[in-house]
């Protein structure tokens, strides 16, 4: 029962943890060949030594930001959306067609407009799971999880059949007219004078994502959705006791989950890809769960172990690029610091705390 | 440090100490909590010691010091005279003390033979152990009394049983001190006086017993010395024979306390709530309100009395707008949805109708929300509570729980601490004063002062009261006889979804009402 | 200030830094890896062909999602490689947006045009060596029934299936082609277990030939072929060895070709689109000792025939691409 400084709860666990999984990371390596040392320094170097590299580390980091945030507002409601995946690719429709359908003149209306429709869609493909959920019971891990296949099989569908370009062989849309480009990071950043590069897909979809992970903050303890939502995902009986909806409330909620992982496509899509590919969200929905976990599903934490995974994902690309490690390996290490960080942070922490009641004993005596 | 006696006992092995159980300058904090303050208590061998203390006072932090779950931040645990370190419960049982929790740990659909020897397994053959215990368990059973069949599965006994089955764990596990966690909380009145005889025989094979309970009642009835505990510090430890329930009281509270509340005639006024033909099916579709009708006048307490389990529950809940119902609920003239969507909490708190929730802690309160927050549950979408459209308003919250905090005495003061990290009686002053601070025409009170210590009970039953001498009508649902004939104005007794009878508290009695209770309808002057 | 300098002098020496600085060709292969024993092996032991003729060495990359492909393409281009060649269609658009930035720079694409100065672009023609394998399927066929296994459904797999239909109805008019895709997202490229009972249900549908253009799920499906007793016909590879006497040929996609001759152009590749036809020997069926006793004179000679009259423009395969249409089949 005792409790650790927040300090240690917050900054020391994770830190053990990640120091745990990179020893263990380094085992491997070396295992294979390797030296760990360069291993190490190039997933650090790789991902956070230049503007370059942490760039790419911030784009895979906003999609995580926006599924993660996703997953915990369902979580908040007690609520297991595993159709973040589908959900965001859904977004990656609406964003499409937004950008496609109408000429926009400046890319700040091509954005707003595809907010919109991503969101729209994302909440869309969530609402009936939901209504499933709320008025017939059908669990929503099961339906969510299936409306992510239906949302493959139809965006398969559509791409090949209608969004697909005469001619072209790609299961993906034309290229999205230079007009609705996102500005870059580093155009931003070099706007009020800090030199950043351009030369990677990070965009202004991660401000975004920070303002979102705000905004959620705000929804969830400054509202009465968030705090009914919250009540809601405690304790469902004592909800009821107080007029809380359940139906209402779990609809809300997985709307509102359906509509921010929607929102990833502005990043992955119009932000990066600048056009719609079969597999445009590539895990990231799924990802988001671990994310969530990681970041005890309060916007902050998110945004955190967002960056930690855009770290991963960066560093292990520059690992494939670097090394000769060979790609499953590249896997392993990555799931070893989710495993460690993610889900074994008890491991830690029970240790850590009777080593803090022996050095707060000691200061008494 | 009160003087303690020795028991009774002859000491035959040469033991150390006459104490089975000394605690020295014991503190315990949680965060800002300080649980326990330099705790000193000596438990002579061979006595039935009584500790006693408001919830929250720190009585179950203490004990689960003693039991290794907590380990102290400082202080010394001398059993038998030797110190004894007890870093786990497994370190515990060696040091010979055995526990009786509040809630059961039994395994529901093991038998109790079963649940005696899990954990104490010996060998790898499971029929070895259990044909021993059996043997063991039969000379238990009869040397204590405690008879349980041993082959009954524990689902199937009945609440006082699946304690007796406790109680043989521990001394299967050849336990010599037996803490027992408010024992009597879930027990009839008879399944007390039988523990009670049971607590007796195991003191007279000289086993130590150690009491933990807010009841006065027991502890005058059972324990040979009492300690008093109050706000984490120990005030006192007497002999049982030499005090009384008023001093003791008093002890426990810090001050003078009435056991009784003093009552004002009522002045019923207007009708308030009006009841025609409610029915209640559950979600098996078993009728289990059937047909109620009632009335409630401004200014008056409606008593409803019976054995929990007769649709008191369901009645709170049709009410609330928590079940849907049938018949008709008519409140300040206006009739009440019963069910759909207009059935809910919140139109019924818009009616003015408040609910004290008969559990707190499934219904009343969201357990990890923080004081404040719960404060405002199921007010939440007040206008006071709001900054704008948009936003709440969590600062004029806070202020309003510092008030409420204030008001009602929930201690500690700090609007920032979680719900479940009050003690059981300063939940319900929180979720009291939500309710009645609300200044409703209608409060529905179920069961207010379960597992509440004396001092709350008391301040719980006089806002009950001046509630209703400000003219608001109050429907008072209670499984305490006393606490029903101490504040209704009206008695209904209810037995099977119905209302037995209507009786005035002040010409009847608990033999009546008990009869009335059991479903027997006594003629007049049999 | 000065820490941002830094960093942004970091940029270029991560660019050179993390790579080798070589004037090494390099070969990036699609997300189904390179150990597919399928299209990326091809790919794969066609640069080890090259290496051990030229003693020379390469840079090689294995995809594991989207947003990795511009990366690596442009830190490879920074680092010097060159050639580089890549697998797969999925690398088109990025290549075309990547390609004008490094002019100095040759790449190659395999299965897709991409319209650069300097890039050149690979295609095959799948349909003309799809249509042989379904000539000589239609005549092995007892049954009159054959099968198609896709891998992902695409236009380019749905090619393979109508040449492969337009084959087995010019041997036997009467023939009925059993056709079904894996899935519908990139895992159907590595789905054997599903490859597997997909054979089995055709199988029971009556075809007793099968023919797999699936990538990995292939594996799978000529497994399943060979322990129920009937014929299968590998892709890409020459996949005959894998269950000798029980496959009846292979449809080559000579894409170890098309790297190893990248890769031998070097530095001087010729931009441009390259069609490796038949004629060119970019598609062909195998036969090989494994599949000897199976291909019988008649069906030789038959395939041999069509072969000629392809190449000299007699017989017109229809390319499923061109109108997205299938005269031979119904998708």
């Amino acid at each position: 029962m005792t409790k650790l400084p927040r300090w240690a709860d917050v900054v020391l666990v994770p830190l053990i943890c990640l120091i745990i999984a990179f020893a263990f990371s380094a085992i491997l390596i070396a295992a294979i060949g390797q030296s760990p040392a360069h291993a190490i320094w190039i997933m650090i170097d790789g991902s956070l030594g230049s503007t370059y590299g942490l760039g790419y580390t911030l784009y895979f980091a906003t999609n995580f930001i926006f599924t993660g945030l996703a997953v915990s507002i369902a979580f908040q409601a007690s609520l297991f959306n595993i159709g973040g995946e589908g959900q965001a690719t859904l977004g990656g429709l609406g964003t499409a067609l937004a950008c496609l359908l109408i000429p926009w003149p400046h890319w700040s209306l091509a954005l707003m407009a595809s907010i919109l429709a991503s969101a729209a869609f994302g909440a869309a493909w969530a609402l009936l799971p939901a209504w499933l959920q709320a008025r017939r019971g059908s669990h929503i891990v099961i339906t969510t999880m299936m409306f992510n296949f239906i949302a493959y099989a139809l965006m398969n569908y559509v791409l090949v059949n209608i969004l697909r370009p005469q001619g072209s062989m790609d299961p993906a849309t034309a290229r999205f007219p230079v007009t609705v480009n996102l500005p870059k990071l580093g155009d931003i950043l070099g706007v009020v004078g800090i030199p950043f590069s351009s030369k990677n897909p990070a965009n202004i979809s991660f401000l975004i994502a920070i303002a979102l992970a705000f905004a959620v903050w705000v929804l969830l303890w400054h509202t009465r959705l968030g705090y009914a939502l919250r009540a809601f995902g405690k304790q469902e009986k004592a909800a009821i006791y107080a007029g809380i909806d359940p139906v209402r409330i779990t609809i809300y909620a997985l709307l509102l989950s359906g509509g921010i992982s929607g929102l990833m496509a502005i990043n992955a899509v119009q932000g990066a890809a600048h056009r719609l590919v079969l597999n445009s969200v590539e895990g990231a929905g799924f990802i988001g769960i671990a994310v969530a976990l990681m970041g005890r599903n309060h916007p902050f934490g998110i945004v955190l172990a967002s960056l930690l995974f855009g770290f991963l994902y960066q560093g292990g690309t520059q690992l494939a690029l670097g090394t000769t490690i060979p790609r499953e390996v590249i896997t392993v290490l990555q799931a070893l610091v989710i495993l460690f960080t993610g889900a074994l942070p008890y491991m830690v922490q029970r240790p850590l705390e009777a080593l803090f009641a022996r050095l707060a004993r000691k200061e008494a005596a | 440090m009160a003087q303690a006696t020795t028991g009774g006992r002859q000491a035959t092995a040469a033991p150390l100490s006459p104490y089975a159980i000394e605690l020295k300058g014991i503190s315990k904090s949680f965060g800002p909590v300080r649980a326990n303050r330099d705790i000193n208590i000596a438990v002579p061998r061979g006595t039935i010691h009584g500790i006693i203390g408001e919830n929250g006072a720190g009585k179950s932090t203490l004990m689960s010091i003693l039991y290794g779950f907590y380990r102290a931040d400082a202080g010394t645990i001398l059993i038998n005279g030797h110190e004894t370190a007890i870093p786990d419960s497994q370190s515990a049982i060696r040091a010979g003390i055995g526990m009786v929790f509040q809630h059961f740990k039994l395994v529901q659909n093991f038998t109790v033979l079963e649940n005696v020897i899990l954990g104490a397994e010996d060998g790898a053959l499971l029929n070895t152990s259990l044909a021993r215990a059996r043997k063991v368990l039969g000379e238990l059973s009869r040397e204590y009394d405690l008879d349980v069949d041993p082959d009954a599965l524990v689902e199937d006994l009945s609440v006082g049983h699946q304690q007796r089955v406790e109680i043989l764990k521990a001394l299967y596990r050849q336990a010599d001190i037996l803490i027992l966690d408010e024992p009597t909380g879930v027990l009839t009145p008879e399944e007390a006086d039988h523990l009670f005889r049971i607590l007796q025989g195991l003191k007279d094979q000289g086993k130590t017993v150690i009491l933990i309970t807010h009841k006065l009642r027991e502890i005058m009835a059972v324990t040979d010395n009492v300690s008093v505990m109050r706000r984490g510090t120990m005030v006192g430890t007497v002999k049982t024979s030499q005090t009384s329930p008023e001093a003791l009281a008093e002890l426990m509270v810090g001050r003078k306390v009435l056991l009784e509340v003093e009552k004002k005639p009522a002045a019923p006024g207007r009708l308030v709530l009006d009841v025609r033909d409610l029915r209640v099916k559950d979600d098996a579709g078993v009728e289990r309100l059937k047909g109620i009708s009632l009335s409630i006048r401004a200014g008056e307490i409606l008593g409803i009395a019976g054995v929990a389990g007769n649709g008191q529950s369901e009645l709170l809940e049709a009410l609330g707008g928590i079940a849907d119902a049938t018949g008709h609920v008519v409140m300040n003239g206006v009739e009440l949805p019963l069910a759909g969507r207009r059935n809910n909490g919140q139109t019924r708190r818009a009616a003015g109708i408040s609910h004290v929730p008969e559990d707190r802690q499934s219904l009343g309160l969201i357990m990890d929300f923080t004081a404040w927050e719960n404060i405002g549950f199921g007010y939440h979408n007040a206008p006071e509570y709001q900054r704008n459209a948009l936003l709440m308003n969590n600062a004029a919250l806070r202020a309003d729980t510092e008030r409420k905090m204030a008001t009602f005495d929930v201690r500690p003061p700090i609007p920032t601490l979680a719900a479940k990290s009050f003690s059981g009686g300063n939940q319900q002053k929180i979720v009291v004063a939500r309710e009645i601070e609300r200044n409703p025409d209608l409060l529905l009170v179920g069961q207010p002062t379960r597992g509440v210590d004396i001092g709350a009970i008391e301040f719980i039953h006089k806002q009950i009261l001046g509630l209703r001498d400000a003219g608001k009508a109050i429907l008072l649902v209670s499984v305490e006889l006393d606490e029903i004939m101490g504040l209704a104005d009206r008695i209904l007794v209810m037995f099977d979804g119905r209302i037995m009878g209507e009786r005035d508290p002040e010409k009847t009695n608990e033999r009546e009402l008990g009869l009335l209770m059991a479903g027997i309808t006594e003629t007049k002057g049999a | 200030m000065t820490l941002m300098k830094r960093l942004l002098g970091a940029t270029a020496v991560l660019a050179l830094g993390t790579v080798a600085a070589v004037a090494d060709p390099a070969i990036i292969y699609d997300l189904g890896g390179k150990n597919d024993k399928s299209f990326n092996e091809a790919a794969f032991n066609g640069a080890e062909r090259w290496a051990k003729e030229t003693g020379g060495t390469y840079k090689e990359l294995e995809m594991q999602n989207e947003a990795q492909r511009e990366q690596a393409l442009r830190q490879l281009a920074e680092a010097g490689a060159n050639p580089i060649v890549m697998t797969g269609f999925a690398f088109g658009d990025t290549l075309n947006a990547v390609a004008p930035d490094y002019p100095d720079t040759k790449f190659a694409i395999i299965d897709m045009v991409v319209d650069q100065p300097n890039v050149k672009s690979v295609v095959f023609t799948e349909d003309q060596g799809s249509y042989l394998v379904g000539l000589m399927a239609g005549m092995a066929s007892k049954t009159g029934t054959v099968g198609f296994v896709g891998g992902m459904d695409i236009p380019l797999i749905r090619r393979f299936g109508c040449g492969y239909a337009q084959g087995v109805l010019a041997a036997n008019p009467n023939a009925k082609v059993v056709l079904n895709m894996t899935g519908t997202d990139p895992s159907a490229w590595n789905n054997p277990v599903k490859g597997a009972e997909i054979a089995k249900s055709q199988q029971a549908q009556g075809a007793d030939v099968i023919y797999a253009a699936a990538g990995g799920t292939g594996v799978g499906v000529l497994q399943a072929a060979a322990d129920m007793g009937i014929l299968s016909i590998g892709v890409d590879s020459n996949q005959n060895y894998l269950h000798p006497g029980q496959v009846l040929t292979s449809m080559m996609k000579r894409v170890d070709n098309a790297v190893y001759e990248a890769f031998k152009e070097g530095t001087d590749l010729k931009a441009g689109i390259n069609v490796m036809d038949l004629a060119a020997g970019g598609v062909d069926y195998a036969l090989d000792e494994n599949n000897a006793p199976l291909v019988t004179p008649e069906m030789k000679a038959a395939v041999e025939e069509a072969k000629a009259k392809i190449i000299s423009g007699e017989i017109k395969v229809h390319d499923y691409m061109s109108d997205n249409t299938c005269p031979a089949a119904t998708f």
